[in-house]
């Protein structure tokens, strides 16, 4: 089993005919994922990478069955894409799009209130789910099936902590970017009572950073509630105050959105803390030896 | 985007929101005009891109205009360093003067997005001109929040609790709800990230005055406001981080150590900079060189190194997924054609194209040192920077 997306998610890409869209649509086709449909406005009534392109989201599902959205749409219009998808009672939206602005966001979240729709991002590489389904933007070939979940706030980091795994021979269940935003769609929270629920799922990699709160509610849900082993990492621990670090979540604005906060909350919260970000595929082995 | 205090009051003052009587001066002959307008008794406040201005001998307080004159010309110019600043601090350039307010009490308020519900968070405290975070701390009882639904905006309801939430009583009440309802109408006009009046004073006549004010705004919302856009002070900025944005490197932030450090991705970036930290050395720079495929943005980070005095070795760290490995491999021999490149460079690359870019990297003929991980690679750099110390 994985979580989120396997063999029956119907993926539909919403802006698949841009040049960021179409790169990965084909890496996703590539990868065994089934892409079903594409929305692009205008386009409609077209194929693209042999794929029927729709103008709207809800013909697409009504047509193909689509039951996923990867979205590469612009950032000034990515809340209207995730306001029709939603509309259209999509169960999963995976949104990759990188700058949309907060106030934007805080309008999707209220609207999604409520609704059946989950979704993942924004600002994030998606989601993988080794052999499975690839619904995002991460390389294919460093991920091995296997029984970790893996949940980041980060995407090349992502990339090295599942090259680390996957060179211990450590197999993944499905890995998770949450995104690297100050608001996420999912947090650490929503993901890790998935994997606790998940049977494949032996032990989770949770990778946070600084900013925010997500890895103390993620500290406070895992005393609570996760009986399954988990490895933390927290980036940014020689991050300086006030700055922005890339991403637009990752920065320091009050002492809870320090590194050595959220590692202390995760390590008390029994999570075992990697000594660095080389050393996680060995913390995660270390782990996995002793259960 | 962070904006001056005398362009914030001026934002304020254009939704209705009561400031002080004064205005910006960048001589002394200007601050004493402002301060004779006023009527001789003002307050002169560096304009600066940080907190701690009073502690730091940044704000004065002048019972004339000769006063005011002085004042001034013992600021402008200098650089003021206060607990939020880096030791060689922030440059004057300009004074706000503003008429003295006769202060009977300070309240604090402000708006912010909260990001566990998700919503617009107005946030109040009785305990005005101290830092909010202190009195969460020593007095939580003292704050008062209100969560706004943005399909609705912020209600009267809403004002009222608040206001009484900060000991405010009779006509106040009403006067506080109209001011908040305009900060959040401001707040979400400007896609603001941060609204701050602290503190918000309740004068001797008790009337509400909003005597210190601090916006910040949403980067990503710029696009749309370019109002906005063009207030930024870029003097105020840090010259390396202007500079690398200037060469279309847009995630650079200077740090303090020696070990220059070319990362993709902003969560690797990050914890490259632990991991030098971890194995005993310091970065002098976080950069997350985005996604995109050329060899121009790679250079111009080799162009950053170079221009950076501090720089005693460099790292390179790439996993490649958007970003092809063989294209940050060709931006890297090309720098070393264009430029002297006098410090070491150890390069670890992996991901996408890795074969092609190890190719390059090999045929060149350069003197790198070559890493086989991501722990390799910063123990390398580190010892490189060490070496070259000696």
């Amino acid at each position: 089993m994985s979580i989120l997306v396997d063999e029956s998610t119907r993926l539909l890409v919403q802006g698949i005919t841009g040049s960021e869209g179409s790169f990965h649509t084909q890496r996703c086709i590539e990868y065994g994922t089934k892409v079903v449909a594409g929305v692009t406005p205008g386009k409609g009534d077209s194929k693209h990478l042999g794929v029927p392109v729709f103008n709207t989201v809800e013909k697409a599902m009504a047509e193909t069955g689509a039951n996923a959205s990867l979205m590469f749409v612009p950032p000034a219009f990515a809340a209207d894409g995730i306001f029709e998808a939603s509309a259209a009672d999509i169960p999963l939206i995976v949104c990759i799009t990188e700058g949309i602005p907060v106030l934007d966001m805080v309008r999707v979240h209220r609207y999604l209130k409520g609704k059946s729709t989950r979704l993942i991002g924004p600002n994030c590489p998606g989601i993988m789910s080794p052999g499975k389904c690839k619904a995002g933007i991460m390389v294919g070939e460093i991920h091995l099936p296997g029984s970790v979940g893996v949940v980041s706030r980060s995407g090349t980091l992502t990339y090295d902590v599942v090259s680390q795994l996957t060179g211990l021979g450590i197999g993944q269940s499905t890995c998770v970017g949450i995104g690297g935003d100050a608001l996420a769609g999912s947090t650490f929270v929503d993901i890790l009572r998935l994997f606790q629920a998940d049977e494949d799922t032996r032990a989770v990699v949770l990778i946070g950073e600084i900013g925010g709160t997500m890895e103390q509610e993620a500290a406070e849900f895992i005393s609570r509630h996760v009986t399954k082993p988990v490895v933390a990492f927290v980036a940014g621990s020689t991050a300086p105050p006030g700055k922005r670090m890339g991403h637009a979540g990752a920065i320091i604005t009050g002492s809870a959105g320090k590194a050595s906060e959220k590692i202390k909350a995760l390590s008390q919260a029994g999570a075992t803390v990697a000594p660095n970000p080389a050393e996680i595929g060995l913390t995660v082995r270390k782990v996995l030896e002793s259960l | 985007m962070k904006v001056h205090e005398y362009q914030a009051k001026a934002l304020l003052a254009q939704y209705g929101i009561p400031v002080p009587k004064g205005n910006v001066a960048y001589t002394p002959g200007e601050a004493k005009k402002i301060t004779a307008e006023i009527g001789g008794r003002a307050v002169i406040k560096a304009q600066v891109y940080t907190g701690g201005r009073g502690k730091a001998g940044g704000i004065q307080i002048v019972n004339s205009p000769d006063g005011a004159e002085k004042a001034t010309r013992q600021l402008i110019g200098t650089r003021l360093v206060t607990h939020q600043t880096r030791s060689e601090g922030a440059p004057v350039s300009k004074v706000l003067v503003e008429e003295a307010s006769d202060v009977e009490r300070e309240l604090y308020l402000s708006i912010l997005v909260d990001e566990t519900s998700r919503l617009p968070v107005m946030m109040v405290s009785e305990a005005g001109g101290m830092e909010i975070e202190e009195v969460a701390q020593s007095a939580p009882e003292k704050i008062s929040k209100s969560i706004i639904d943005p399909a609705i905006g912020f209600q009267p309801f809403q004002g009222r609790k608040l206001a009484y939430g900060m000991k405010l009583n009779g006509g106040q009440i009403g006067e506080a709800t109209r001011l908040m309802t305009s900060l959040y109408r401001l707040f979400m006009d400007k896609d603001c990230s941060l609204v701050e009046i602290n503190p918000l004073v309740v004068t001797a006549g008790g009337k509400l005055l909003a005597v210190d004010a601090k916006l910040n705004f949403d980067d990503n919302a710029l696009y749309r406001h370019k109002d906005i856009e063009e207030l930024q002070d870029k003097e105020q900025e840090e010259p390396l981080e202007i500079q690398a944005r200037d060469w279309g490197i847009n995630n650079y932030v200077k740090m303090d150590g020696d070990i220059g450090c070319m990362v993709n991705g902003a969560g690797l970036a990050m914890a490259v900079n632990d991991l030098i930290q971890y194995c005993g050395g310091k970065a002098a720079n976080f950069l997350d060189i985005g996604t995109l495929n050329n060899t121009e943005r790679v250079v111009n980070s080799f162009k950053m190194f170079v221009a950076d005095p501090r720089i005693k070795a460099v790292l390179v760290n790439i996993f490649g997924g958007m970003a092809r490995v063989d294209v940050i491999a060709k931006g890297i021999v090309e720098a070393y054609q264009q430029m002297h490149i006098p410090f070491p460079v150890v390069i670890r690359l992996a991901g996408t194209n890795l074969e092609e870019g190890q190719r390059i990297l090999a045929g060149s003929g350069i003197g790198f040192t070559v890493a086989k991980d991501f722990y390799d690679s910063a123990r390398k750099v580190v010892a490189a920077a060490k070496g070259a110390k000696k």
